[in-house]
């Protein structure tokens, strides 16, 4: 089972977000960055079926050399191999395509990605991902178990869940529920270190989309305080003033 | 030229979120000028699909195919493709819904079309084609620049009002073809939460934390939620703890909401919980810790303990329930 994990590398989710003055790009000044909390949940689950089908874990980034310490850390965590696509990752489209170009030449049985990336929040490499390669692809997947060449997963719908039953290849947004993440090991931080970390350029690539612009949400008024022996002021309130029931 | 609405049923029914979108893709239409046509994916009946005509939808594209009953990502991405050829349509438009997340991507690289995927607004210049979104969680916005030909949009649920005016929409039964590897997967079993709102699509939601206490004391937050007719939610320490499935889990790494009422109980704001929950209309924060920082976050505040101010408000919520 050859199974390749998809990693970002965000922002650690305790960042006060903020913009540079010309609002055209995050603020990255003293900022930690970490794998993405999905991702590893992705990785984990990775693991884990490695364990008990055999095979190989290889994680993929699309990014500059500032995530390679990120890579080293899911090797830590027990990923066989690592690449790196070496490119700023403009888009999701970008993204997925230049992991395409890379899985066109390795051919893995297991796509995995994080439900979404917290930075950009918009889960869509997964689905192009399984378009670019014509797969099937399932976003959102809480669990997954593969028997054979069929895999069987559980994905979020709008107010319940839905069982999957896929061929293999396939490529699935992790969510969730679908493993623990672990922690690295002091063996596994000293083997990661000559572990194979492939750096790869890129394709070239059409651009369909950008981010422009940032701001910052708009700030919340003050918060009316009501008195805790008065709570039917509050039922009045949200019924008058904020015509929220 | 057109702008194409993929109009998402469940169970041969519409969601909210779909007349939403349909709103929207009109409202685009005419930022951008031609025809208004939704495509209908399943068995919906025809009078619910003339319907679609009051938010804005000339047209109805109807695929009824056996094979088309629940969701497969990539058969709807074909579909959505073939119609958004057929018409022409240079915008196409999805609710970012669990559904519309499985198929914007697909349906973008078919088309070759930039995706904005989470769209909270309606475009602020269509040329460039410039759209706002939530990034980092909700705790920033950002404008994304659509440069391809077919611009292709999911729209965030609960983001964009329901333009109802009247008129039916016309229904032309519509055949695409599809791929045999568009059935690689398919469904075997959906599980509802049974009788409860989907907590994505909720108007309402009342949510509580580590101040009950315990999982027993969840009784008076469902209560309050079926008085409300909410759905209910829990920050991630007590997801964690196993008090309450992971399904309910809002916040940075969980459920991103953005209801129309969003009631925290017992729950302090850690900026990973407020990140979740920052798009709700109104906020109101029940903690028993004055320095809680949810209430710099929230509306409308009451410092008290969760134990007495609920019960109360049960109490006050249901004399309003009878005389409105």
């Amino acid at each position: 089972m050859k199974i390749l994990v998809c990693i970002a590398q965000v922002p650690d989710t305790t960042t006060k977000i903020t913009f540079t003055p010309d609002k055209k790009a995050f603020n990255a000044q003293g900022v930690q960055f970490i794998i993405n909390p999905y991702d590893e949940i992705a990785l984990t689950r990775a693991l884990e079926l490695k364990e008990s089908l055999g095979g190989t874990v290889t994680v993929i980034n699309v990014g500059q050399a500032n995530t390679e310490p990120n890579l080293r850390k899911a090797l830590a965590i027990g990923a066989d191999d690592a690449i790196r696509v070496n490119a700023e990752p403009t888009d999701a489209y970008f993204v997925a395509f230049q992991i395409t170009e890379v899985v066109k030449k390795n051919q893995y049985d297991v796509i995995l990605t994080g439900k979404e990336s917290i930075d950009y929040n918009g889960g869509q490499v997964p689905m192009m991902l399984g378009e670019l390669l014509g797969i099937p692809s399932v976003s959102v997947a809480t669990k997954l178990d593969i028997i054979g060449t069929t895999a069987t997963l559980e994905r979020e719908i709008d107010g319940g869940k839905e069982v999957i039953e896929s061929k293999l290849p396939f490529v699935a947004g992790a969510q969730k529920g679908m493993s623990e993440p672990r922690i690295p090991n002091m063996r596994g931080i000293m083997t990661a270190r000559t572990k194979p970390l492939v750096v790869v350029e890129p394709s070239a690539c059409d651009l369909l989309s950008s981010s422009v612009r940032y701001d910052l949400p708009p700030a919340k008024g003050e918060c009316k305080m009501i008195d805790s022996n008065n709570v039917g002021e509050l039922v009045n309130l949200l019924h008058t003033e904020a015509k929220a029931i | 030229m057109s702008v194409l609405i993929f109009a998402e049923s469940w169970d041969g029914k519409f969601k909210k979120s779909t007349y939403e979108a349909i709103s929207y893709g009109s409202e685009i239409a005419k930022q951008v000028g031609g025809n208004v046509t939704a495509v209908v994916i399943g068995n919906v009946s025809d009078e619910d699909m003339k319907s679609l005509g009051k938010y804005g939808a000339q047209k109805v594209l109807s695929v009824k195919n056996d094979k088309l009953n629940s969701l497969n990502p990539s058969a709807f991405a074909s579909a959505i493709a073939q119609a958004a050829q057929k018409e022409n349509a240079k915008v196409v438009i999805v609710s970012y819904t669990y559904s519309g997340r499985s198929v914007a991507g697909r349906v973008a690289v078919k088309l070759k079309g930039g995706l904005v995927a989470g769209a909270t607004s309606l475009p602020s210049s269509t040329s460039p084609f410039t759209i706002r979104k939530k990034c980092f969680s909700g705790k920033g916005l950002t404008d994304v620049t659509v440069s391809s030909d077919v611009k292709v949009i999911g729209l965030t649920p609960n983001s964009f009002h329901i333009n109802s005016g009247s008129g039916d929409a016309s229904i032309e039964s519509f055949s695409p073809t599809f791929a045999d590897t568009d059935f690689n997967s398919s469904s075997k079993e959906t599980k509802k939460t049974s009788g409860k709102i989907a907590l994505t699509e909720a108007e309402i939601v009342v949510s509580a934390g580590r101040g009950l206490k315990g999982p027993e004391n969840w009784g008076m937050v469902e209560q309050l939620a079926e008085l409300l007719g909410a759905a209910t939610a829990c920050s991630k320490p007590v997801a964690d703890v196993g008090w309450r499935p992971h399904h309910e889990h809002v916040g940075q790494t969980g459920i991103t909401i953005g209801p129309n009422l969003y009631i925290a109980i017992g729950i302090s704001g850690a900026i990973q919980h407020l990140a979740g929950v920052s798009s709700s209309k109104v906020m109101v924060v029940i903690n028993i810790d004055k320095e809680a920082p949810f209430f710099k976050a929230a509306n409308y505040g009451i410092c008290g303990d969760a134990f007495e101010v609920v019960p109360k408000l049960i109490e006050e919520v249901k004399k309003f329930k009878s005389a409105h």
